[in-house]
């Protein structure tokens, strides 16, 4: 469990973090969003012990970060920003570092490892210095860094930042797989990430909270939920079609884009147009490419809550 | 205790993981052997002790130890390692302590590799071995102040260069604690107790009382405290300024 009581860091200059209080509980993935400098990363250095609250508390399993730092440290993995490791070490040099400094010892030590080594396929570059690796696998050493004592909560800062679209997928299917017995929060700014690896998201700009919900409940709140998108075979049945729906009462208002002959719906609060929509492309005649319901979009739900 | 060990032991593995331990050794075995036989005249002066050494040491100290100990943290700081590091389960003093111990330690095996001077000494005549040693130890705490002032200095700041420079005028204001240089600045106005306490405070002093065979507890009280008090100096500094 992780718990945060009104967190505050304040700077001579700015507020970084200005009371921030939630809970996360096991089997939940918290995906703290929000834009450059609102405040993310402070406060998961406060929760990793990195740095202390100008006031408020946050404990990581009822370990408080203040009075019990070590043991708070101990139940927790951390992936700091950017993954930063020690360059001139090799790989295994690192990782058994890492295993010292966490008190692993014997058996398992060895097994975990051998865990790691094999989870986050490590095992080809073992020998290599960190400096001559690319950058998805310093980030996966920095994810091994994290995992190897197994710990309960785990608090990961950009995991994927950086990283070509192959490797974003390994780290997210790596997350998903932690997510059954963990406490995973990580922060980012790519929307898609959140709605593909997380329960639930905290929206967090100038250093407030300003959201808590799940994803999908996020998405809810778009104008586009519930918004039926089509794409026309011909661009010249466009004005025809945008006058038909422009009839119909329960759409609030109309999107055009000509360039890919698509229109966009978007329905009064709490009407479901769909079938309205299809009645009267197939009465038109109208040639339909694709026809479907957003569930929202996430991207124009944080514009709107941070901006 | 267990984990200032890993971090030393990491920390000083890392010295040798990269040219920088080798080169270093180097020249500081080249300069103090040109010091020694050229500018110290150890033949001429025909005598079998190593003064001629240990009377150069506090200057050759004085840029080849802030040299080490500019990147204690100056780098883990640009690099953003330290983040890393302080969020293991590790006290700010586990690891402020293990990376100096690091650092001494490897002054210390550079210091030991002077041994051929001893041999060449010994083979030449019969010097007092008890005085030698005693001037080893003395070296070897001196290596730690500047080494403890050098770690200041080096949490002050992300930029090596900076705390390279930092580190050397503040160990000469240290060397020269007990000269005029420094000693003139204070007499004109300050109580003589004062100027006292300031020159007393001199690293060369101290050094130069043990280099003579001398182990006084006040000699090795002063490097103890002023190690202690820059290590301490050292935490505070890094509390304050390690996220920046």
């Amino acid at each position: 469990m992780i718990k945060t009581e009104q967190l505050t860091k304040h700077y001579p200059s700015l507020t970084a973090v200005d009371g921030v209080t939630f809970q996360v509980s096991p089997g939940e993935v918290l995906g703290f969003l929000g834009p450059n400098g609102a405040g993310k990363t402070t406060t998961m250095r406060m929760l990793a012990g990195f740095i202390a609250p100008t006031s408020g508390t946050a404990s990581i399993c009822g370990h408080d970060v203040i009075s019990a730092p070590l043991e708070a440290k101990a139940a927790l993995g951390y992936l700091p920003e950017g993954a930063p490791l020690y360059g001139e070490m090799s790989v295994r040099g690192f990782l058994n570092f890492i295993a010292d400094l966490r008190g692993l010892s014997g058996e398992r030590r060895r097994a975990r490892l051998a865990h790691v080594i094999e989870h986050l396929q490590l095992a080809g570059v073992l020998e290599q210095n960190i400096d001559t690796l690319s950058k998805g696998f310093r980030r996966r050493v920095g994810l091994a860094q994290a995992i190897v004592h197994d710990p309960p909560v785990l608090i990961l800062d950009e995991p994927t930042d950086g990283l070509d679209p192959n490797q974003k997928q390994e780290v997210r299917t790596l997350i998903e797989e932690m997510a059954r017995n963990k406490i995973i929060v990580i922060s980012t700014h790519i929307l898609e990430e959140v709605q593909a690896v997380c329960t639930r998201a905290i929206i967090i700009a100038r250093g407030r909270i300003v959201a808590d919900a799940t994803p999908a409940a996020l998405a809810a709140r778009s104008r586009y939920h519930n918004a039926v998108s089509m794409q026309l075979e011909e661009p010249a049945q466009l004005p025809a079609a945008r006058a038909a729906l422009s009839a119909v009462p329960q759409i609030e208002s109309i999107e055009v884009s000509e360039r890919e002959a698509r229109l966009t719906a978007l329905p009064r609060a709490g009407q479901m147009i769909l079938p309205a929509v299809s009645e009267l492309a197939a009465h038109q005649g109208l040639k339909l490419k694709e026809l479907h319901l957003e569930s929202g979009r996430l991207d124009e739900v944080f514009r709107t809550i941070t901006a | 205790m267990r984990t200032v060990g890993i971090i030393m032991r990491r920390e000083l593995a890392s010295y040798f993981a990269t040219p920088l331990a080798y080169v270093y050794i180097l020249i500081f075995l080249l300069l103090a052997n040109a010091f020694t036989f050229y500018l110290g005249g150890f033949y001429e002066l025909g005598q079998a002790d190593l003064g001629a050494f240990f009377g150069f040491i506090p200057f050759l100290y004085l840029f080849l130890i802030p040299a080490i100990a500019m990147k204690l943290w100056a780098e883990e700081r640009k690099t953003g390692s330290i983040e890393l590091l302080m969020t293991q389960p590790v006290t700010l003093w586990d690891a402020v302590l293990g990376k100096f111990l690091a650092a001494w330690l490897f002054t210390g095996i550079a210091l030991a590799l002077t041994f051929p001077l001893w041999l060449t000494v010994n083979y030449l005549g019969k010097p007092d071995n008890g005085a030698i040693l005693a001037a080893y130890l003395g070296s070897f705490l001196l290596a730690g102040g500047f080494l403890a002032v050098g770690s200041c200095m080096s949490a002050l700041t992300r930029n090596q260069v900076v705390a390279f420079i930092l580190g050397v005028v503040v160990c000469f204001l240290f060397v020269m604690a007990g000269f005029p240089l420094v000693i003139d600045v204070f007499r004109t106005w300050a109580p003589v107790a004062l100027v006292d306490a300031i020159a007393s405070l001199s690293f060369l002093t101290h050094f130069q009382s043990i280099a003579k065979g001398v182990i006084d507890a006040r000699d090795l009280l002063y490097f103890a405290m002023l190690i202690g008090l820059f290590l301490y100096a050292t935490a505070i500094a890094l509390e304050l300024r390690k996220a920046d």
